[in-house]
């Protein structure tokens, strides 16, 4: 196959919305939502006469964010104007950051395939978000234009050229997603855009010394969609080029709906946005103390917390990687754990639960681990029920379900739903014996040597009893009445 | 003329590029009155500038502003944001179609 | 409490404001003198764009209950002022003297309004300028010329035409203007009153129309230096909403205003006087007031700034390439003039600004756009703001001599309307003086040195300072005010 032939070349560009209360450049709020122009100002209006104002949290993340990625951070850094129209655009310029960004350098750790490996970054630079054009507003097809989100902090986080495949491009997102997050600058939301990306893909015959001409690829909003706008736009530009053809420097659309990147239009128009230093606002200086103050205060990185559970924890390798690309659920680990017990045995089950029947209920209902109305001490609580044999795992996992979905007490739940397991061998006696009876067949096979149909007794026996019966209980009663 | 003459090619470039419909005898006149003010200008050329920093900023030196505080400010009602808005429909500014 | 009309109109500033604290006038009094005269006299000179009768008695009523309770808030409390229309007023119109923004109403008032109005002065209308401040005569007024009280046939200067000549005019004892190359200093040369372009930092922007961000000030024009100082100090000051205030505490002037001249070192460039183009009357009057600066015991020292020659290009390329990037948000979106009959965005975008900008701001959004666009920006933009450094450089050796600056504002007096309109690069040119300033980023001052002879109308003299060093050239200014005989009233109104 001839993509096979050629070497993918993939650079990304992030955008991260930071998690300030007001914007970069005024003292709106960012809360998002609501009908159009409800958080907006003079300033984010774009009106006469107004200035911007910078909002010190901002500054402030980006530091943490380039001292966490390994970035030389500028103790002097410059905003810049990018001037172009656009209805989103109040002021016709973005202030952005252009020649002398924040942060330069750095690095995102990624594992692809157990094999860990690092990808460059060329700077990180901080940037006002644009507002949202709304299409066909009314029956005449014309467009509205909200500016609730213009003026929203950004990062900029810009990658080298060095992811290699689709695979390789959605571990580095996957990746840095987790590490602002446990930085506590972004949400890690893809489907409501506040960690956006672009790719800049090309290809070049294997052995080649140059890159290929790249494409801009905008609009994933998630890591599926990524992948397969990588992987299209990798077909596309391979078979552009064994048929002869060239690939053009544009940007292009990725259609989430055909799987298929398109040229998009509007950006046609060859850009010259001429970038200038933004004479209303000062350089922004960072002062060693502070640098120092933002370098103690870091917390511990997805990578560090993930080796550590596999150290101290003996957490496998999967489920630290797991647990770790969300900080909030790997704070819900920590908390859970010490509300329930010490060692690697204690560590698996919690981590079990997490990633498994937890993510699960999650995922279907899209809650944020910081709202769950599970809580570590309720999780603890339900896995103490399991040890003392007041519930089994059936029930466990009905409970947590529960839990998850009210955030009501396990113990009253167990409670409530009848869900504690029956132990007593004299109530379960009478349940063995039942079975037994009306399986006589099973029974002789049995004691003539088929013994893994003790399997099929204790089902039975489970079932009889509404899967309250205690397992080990009721193994022992067969061993006794069939004499094994 | 100077090496800093300005083609109509050029004037009608720089118009799109600013969004301004320009007239054909404005872009002739603006194409004679900017190429005598770019002219002018030429004249900085004869400077030896290397080494020097530019004076992007025109802040006092050694003036560190203060940064606001991450606090809600109170802003405009979505009245007060469009009372001015030459179209409107609901509480956003109305505009005509945008083709991506 | 009554006195008529032409004598309250008269009164300074100061002896506005001493005269209501006193009791012996009221706000009111003060406030309908000033509005009968604009009636009487504004219709040939043109210096106002909104007159506000009913909010400036409303708030004239109120200065008088403050002055009966004994709760004034300033010494100008109740002294009517008005403003350059490019300083944002909530529920005024404000056009910034263009059809982009004609019957614009802003929702908030610049900070230097804020001031004056806890200062309780009384703001009576809202002056006529060069659109965007652009200009150097108010002919680029997208509504009216206006006229210069000396001369009616002559312009005021700009871009604060209207300030000058309303304060010339005794319309008003005090206004506020902005300079981004000479527009203060030049037009109060123009109408002989005294105008202030402080060191860039010293007033906030916020709430000003913005024409060129790194090189645009606040300032006053006032009747005398005691005046501009005075007026200056109520809205200088840092403000959190313009980061490039600044922080320093801001000097009291009034204190050291009577200082004197003796011991003063005054700096007088080389290059200004000699070969660079004053008229005679102009360099006449300058050298003039340089000898009363002897007479008062100050010290004359020649000094050099041999790059000032080449701030007219720098100027030239900078406040375009700012003004190209400010002017890009008269987009007929969110407000403003929009082209309605327009059939796509880029059509909306283009025909809006086509009808609503008047040739100067197209000139210089042309220039500006082409100086920033790809592949010409190391070539002009950067190298303007390089040369910047070195005009900058020159003060700073300058000062190190001297202690203010002197010379000519501009190297004519008023000329006559119409006479420059077809050639814009020579109105350019006559900036040749006030421009270094600003791109140095330094406080500049025009006082009344005179009269030309022959023609009978005002020169100014042109103080420069160090930077946030304003009180210096408040008492260089006052000393040689006293010295020299006060002019005349304007013989056109």
């Amino acid at each position: 196959m001839a993509v096979a032939d050629f070497q993918t070349v993939i650079g990304l560009e992030v955008h991260a919305q930071l998690l300030t209360r007001t914007k970069i450049f005024c003292g709106c709020s960012t809360a998002f939502g609501g009908e159009p122009n409800t958080h907006v100002c003079p300033v984010c209006l774009g009106l006469p006469g107004v200035l911007p104002s910078l909002n010190r949290r901002v500054v402030e993340m980006a530091v943490r964010t380039g001292l966490a990625l390994g970035c030389a951070v500028r103790p002097k850094s410059v905003w810049a104007r990018k001037n172009y129209f656009y209805p989103d655009l109040p002021k016709g310029y973005q202030i952005s950051q252009y020649e002398l960004p924040i942060c330069e350098g750095g690095e995102v750790p990624l594992t692809l395939d157990g094999v860990e490996r690092t990808v460059r970054l060329v700077r990180i630079h901080m940037e006002e978000d644009a507002g949202k054009n709304v299409h066909d507003v009314s029956a005449d097809g014309s467009s509205g234009v909200d500016l609730n989100r213009a003026g929203v902090p950004l990062l900029e986080i810009v990658s080298q050229p060095d992811l290699r495949s689709a695979d390789e491009a959605v571990e580095y997102l996957k990746s840095l997603r987790a590490i602002v997050m446990a930085l506590g600058v972004n949400d890690g939301n893809m489907q409501e855009g506040s960690l956006r990306c672009d790719a800049n893909v090309s290809v070049m015959r294997r052995g080649a010394s140059e890159y290929g001409t790249r494409c801009e690829i905008k609009n994933m909003n998630s890591f599926r969609f990524l992948r397969q706008a990588i992987e299209y736009e990798v077909r596309r530009q391979v078979e552009l080029v064994e048929s002869g053809g060239r690939v053009e420097q544009e940007t292009r659309l990725f259609d989430p709906d055909r799987g298929e990147t398109r040229s998009m239009r509007s950006k046609e128009e060859a850009h010259d946005y001429r970038y200038f230093p933004e004479p209303d606002l000062p350089p922004v200086i960072v002062e060693p103390a502070l640098v120092e103050r933002l370098r103690a205060e870091l917390p511990e990185l997805p990578r560090a917390r993930a080796a550590r559970y596999q150290s101290a924890l003996g957490l496998s390798a999967y489920d630290a990687g797991n647990l770790v690309a969300d900080a909030a659920v790997a704070g819900f680990f920590d908390a859970a754990l010490a509300a329930y017990g010490e060692g690697a045995e204690a560590a698996k089950k919690v981590a079990n639960w997490l990633t498994g029947e937890v993510a699960r209920l999650a995922n279907e209902t899209g809650e944020a681990a910081a709202s769950w109305k599970l809580t570590p001490q309720k999780l603890a609580a339900v896995l103490r029920l399991v040890d003392a044999g007041t519930i089994g795992g059936p029930g466990a996992k009905q409970v947590v379900e529960e839990v998850f979905r009210t955030g009501a007490e396990p113990e009253a739940v167990v409670k409530a739903k009848g869900l504690a397991q029956v132990s007593d061998a004299g109530a379960l006696e009478a349940a063995v014996d039942k079975i037994l009876a009306a399986n006589p067949a099973e029974v002789e096979k049995h004691r003539s040597g088929k013994k893994d149909l003790t399997g099929f007794f204790v089902g039975q026996v489970m079932k009889e009893t509404k899967g309250k019966a205690n397992p080990a209980v009721v193994n022992a009663l067969l061993r006794k009445k069939l004499g094994a | 003329m100077s090496s800093s003459s300005l083609s109509l090619e050029e004037v009608r470039r720089i118009a799109a590029l600013a969004r301004l419909r320009l007239a054909p005898e404005e872009e002739e006149r603006f194409a004679g009155q900017l190429s005598a003010i770019l002219a002018h200008v030429e004249q900085l050329k004869e400077l030896d500038v290397s080494g020097v920093e530019p004076m992007t900023h025109a802040l006092a030196a050694g003036e560190v502003p203060a940064l606001r505080e991450d606090a809600v400010l109170p802003g405009l009602s979505p009245e007060e944001a469009l009372a001015a808005a030459p179209a409107r429909e609901g509480t956003a500014f109305k505009v005509p179609r945008i083709i991506e | 409490m009554t006195a008529p009309t032409q004598d309250l109109v008269r009164l300074g500033l100061r002896e506005a404001g001493d005269a209501v604290g006193a009791r012996r006038v009221s706000s009111r009094a003060l406030v309908d003198a000033a509005l009968a005269r604009i009636e009487a006299t504004d219709a040939k000179v043109g210096a106002f764009l909104a007159v506000t009768p009913e909010r400036a008695r409303a708030a004239a009523d109120a200065a008088d209950a403050r002055a009966a309770a004994g709760a004034r808030r300033s010494p100008i409390d109740g002294v009517p002022l008005a403003l350059k229309d490019i300083f944002l007023t909530k529920g005024v119109p404000t056009t910034a003297g263009s059809r982009i923004l004609e019957g614009y109403l802003p929702p908030y008032d610049a900070t230097v309004v804020e001031r004056l109005e806890a200062a309780g002065a009384v703001v009576v209308g809202k002056l006529n300028m060069d659109e965007f401040a652009m200009g150097s005569s108010n002919e680029n007024s997208a509504y009216k010329p206006c006229h210069n009280p000396w001369d009616l046939s002559r312009t005021p200067g700009g871009s604060s035409g209207g300030s000058a000549a309303a304060v010339a005019a005794r319309q008003v004892p005090g206004a506020l203007g902005t300079d981004t190359g000479g527009s203060i200093r030049e037009p109060a040369a123009f109408c002989g009153v005294v105008g202030v372009k402080p060191t860039y930092g010293r007033v906030s922007r916020y709430g000003v129309i913005a024409f060129a961000s790194s090189l645009d000030q606040v300032g006053p024009l006032a009747r005398s230096v005691g005046d501009a100082a005075v007026l200056l100090r109520t809205v200088a000051g840092h403000d959190p909403r313009d980061m490039t205030s600044s922080t320093r505490p801001v000097d009291d002037y009034l204190a050291t205003l009577e200082g004197g001249a003796k011991g003063l070192r005054v700096g007088v460039p080389r290059e200004w006087l000699e070969g660079g183009g004053v008229d005679p009357g102009v360099a006449g009057a300058v050298r003039s007031a340089l000898d009363a600066y002897e007479r008062l015991g100050a010290r004359l020292v020649e000094i050099s700034l041999p790059h000032s020659k080449y701030g007219i290009g720098a100027y030239y390329l900078i406040a375009p390439a700012e003004a190209s990037s400010n002017l890009a948000r008269y987009d007929g979106v969110r407000f403003g003039l929009r082209a309605k009959d327009a059939r796509g965005l880029k059509e909306m975008y283009s025909e809006s600004r086509e009808r609503g900008f008047g040739p100067e701001p197209k000139r210089r959004i042309m220039l500006g756009t082409y100086a920033l666009s790809a592949g010409y920006y190391d070539a002009y933009y950067l190298r303007a703001q390089k040369v910047r450094t070195l005009i900058r450089r020159d003060f700073d050796a300058a000062f190190e001599r001297c202690d203010v600056i002197a010379g000519p504002v501009t190297p004519s007096v008023a000329f006559r309307l119409g006479e420059r309109t077809d050639d814009p690069l020579k109105m350019y040119l006559a900036d040749i003086f006030t421009i270094t300033c600003n791109l140095a980023a330094l406080p500049g001052l025009s006082v009344p040195c005179g009269l030309e002879a022959g023609s009978g109308l005002p020169v100014g003299l042109q103080l420069l300072g160090r930077p946030f060093d304003e009180a210096t050239l408040f008492r260089a200014a006052r000393a040689l005010e006293r010295e020299l005989p006060a002019l005349p009233a304007p013989p056109g109104v």
